[in-house]
């Protein structure tokens, strides 16, 4: 089985129009074989000329400064956290 | 509370003191004291001496791996070694002082520099004195293995530290945390040691929520956020081998660190109940979990990843983003403390407090990741 180049867990093999793709079961990610992204764009492309074209999806805004995940809570874009110090040691940050 | 258990507490105290007490002097201690009481470790202090009754469902061999490791010369100045056993102990023992029933197996402080040396079982053995070992009335020391008293659970016994100061957040020791975690991660494990059982905890919290609270729709966005992880990270896998090979403490948190000798010594980390080999990432996933979760303040995350990189600790890449290699750890970190909260909530019958309820708003916004791709029919 492969493992992902990012995290390192191991990548599931999917088939999607005759294309294999390998998706990692860690972080999402996706590996394409050469020339696999070439059939996927040409499979696209057919799609489109049959069926008018879905509305573009929105991308995420710019990386934060500090990297987070793309989980982290919204304080991390641009959030200030001064008085979230006293008040985020609490009882949690001891216990298992 | 039973009588079992306060018997519990009372054997435990009563073993720090016989060690914690010198030899001839009249008795003026102070009472034993509770320093923690839960199912998986009852805490009792003596004077300077630590007694700790471990999980009655211990793995006692790989306890006993576990802490003939915090015992290793390698790994001096990173774990609190265990005691060992002074001498008026083992002539207590021989003596004949009236035992300690409820705590089935003795204390693994003797010469515990190899992994079988650690925890000593009840059941009067002649191979206590064979094995170097020795024990009070708890248990009579034996090879690890040993059936021990029915209910009984494991006893280690440890030098006193000064504890994290919970009221004085600018004085937590993030980086000191790091420092040692890197020294750890980089230490090669002296003999064959058990798993880190990081993941094995995060499975057991999931599964004390659910149990806790069965059916309850609360549950729904962290059982979502245990399922976007890979089997390695629930248990249910082995852990990816390039990552798998290193000394990890397996439960980091502020309350695993003391200062000792006490008060002011340097940092040492404790409790090794979880401690093995596994990927050094988890180790630094709590923090993480945090940090994303918007309990733990930006700048003590990046104190606590600097001082982690500049003593070399391998877990994540030398510069860049660590998040690839910390997202599965800290992901898994969110949903057992999420689920941790909810189990509590629920013996407790409150809701999730303001920490709580960032932790699972976290695993809300980690179910929104996009789904593993679902087998589709090849076409």
């Amino acid at each position: 089985m492969m493992q992902c180049p990012k995290c390192h867990a191991p990548m599931n093999t999917y088939n999607r129009n005759g294309v294999q793709i390998e998706q990692c079961s860690g972080c999402r990610g996706i590996f394409l074989d050469y020339g696999e992204l070439e059939s996927l764009t040409r499979l696209e492309s057919q799609w489109a000329q049959q069926a008018p074209p879905a509305p573009p999806q929105a991308y995420p805004a710019a990386p934060p400064a500090a990297h987070a995940p793309a989980w982290g809570a919204p304080q991390h874009h641009g959030g200030h956290y001064g008085h979230h110090r006293q008040k985020g040691f609490g009882r949690m940050l001891f216990s298992s | 509370m039973t009588t079992t258990h306060t018997s519990v507490v009372h054997d435990l105290g009563a073993l720090a003191h016989r060690l914690a007490h010198p030899a001839g002097p009249p008795c003026v201690c102070e009472p034993p004291r509770i320093l923690a009481d839960r199912p998986d470790g009852t805490v009792v202090r003596s004077g300077a001496v630590v007694a700790k009754a471990h999980a009655a469902d211990t793995d006692r061999e790989a306890l006993a791996a576990r802490i003939a490791l915090a015992a290793a010369p390698g790994l001096a100045g990173i774990l609190l070694p265990p005691l060992t056993a002074p001498e008026h102990v083992e002539r207590a023992d021989r003596d004949g002082r009236p035992a300690t029933p409820h705590l089935g197996v003795a204390a693994p402080y003797g010469s515990t520099t190899a992994p079988d040396a650690g925890v000593a079982t009840s059941g009067g053995s002649p191979a206590a004195s064979d094995a170097g070992l020795v024990a009070p009335r708890v248990g009579v020391a034996a090879p690890a293995g040993s059936p021990g008293a029915p209910g009984g659970r494991p006893v280690s016994l440890w030098p006193l530290g000064t504890p994290v100061d919970p009221t004085d957040p600018g004085a937590a020791p993030w980086a000191e945390a790091a420092e040692l975690l890197a020294r750890l991660h980089r230490t090669a494990p002296p003999f064959p040691l058990p798993p880190m059982r990081g993941p094995a905890k995060a499975a057991r919290a999931v599964a004390r929520m659910s149990a806790a609270r069965p059916g309850d729709p609360a549950l729904l966005p962290v059982l979502a956020g245990w399922r976007t992880l890979p089997a390695w990270a629930r248990d249910e896998a082995a852990p990816p081998a390039l990552r798998s090979g290193f000394l990890c403490h397996g439960d980091l948190h502020l309350g695993q660190l003391v200062r000792h000798p006490v008060p002011d010594g340097p940092w040492l980390l404790i409790d090794v109940d979880d401690a093995g080999v596994g990927d050094p990432a988890w180790d630094l996933a709590r923090p993480a979990a945090w940090y994303a979760a918007g309990l733990l303040a930006p700048e003590d995350w990046s104190v606590f990843l600097h001082a982690y990189r500049s003593a070399g600790g391998p877990a994540v890449p030398a510069d860049g983003d660590p998040w690839p290699v910390l997202d599965v750890p800290a992901r898994a970190l969110t949903v057992q403390t999420a689920a941790v909260a909810l189990a509590k909530c629920a013996a407790e019958q409150r809701d999730p407090d303001a920490h709580e309820q960032l932790m699972i708003e976290s695993c809300a916004r980690i179910a929104t990741l996009p789904p593993e791709l679902t087998p589709g029919p090849a076409s």
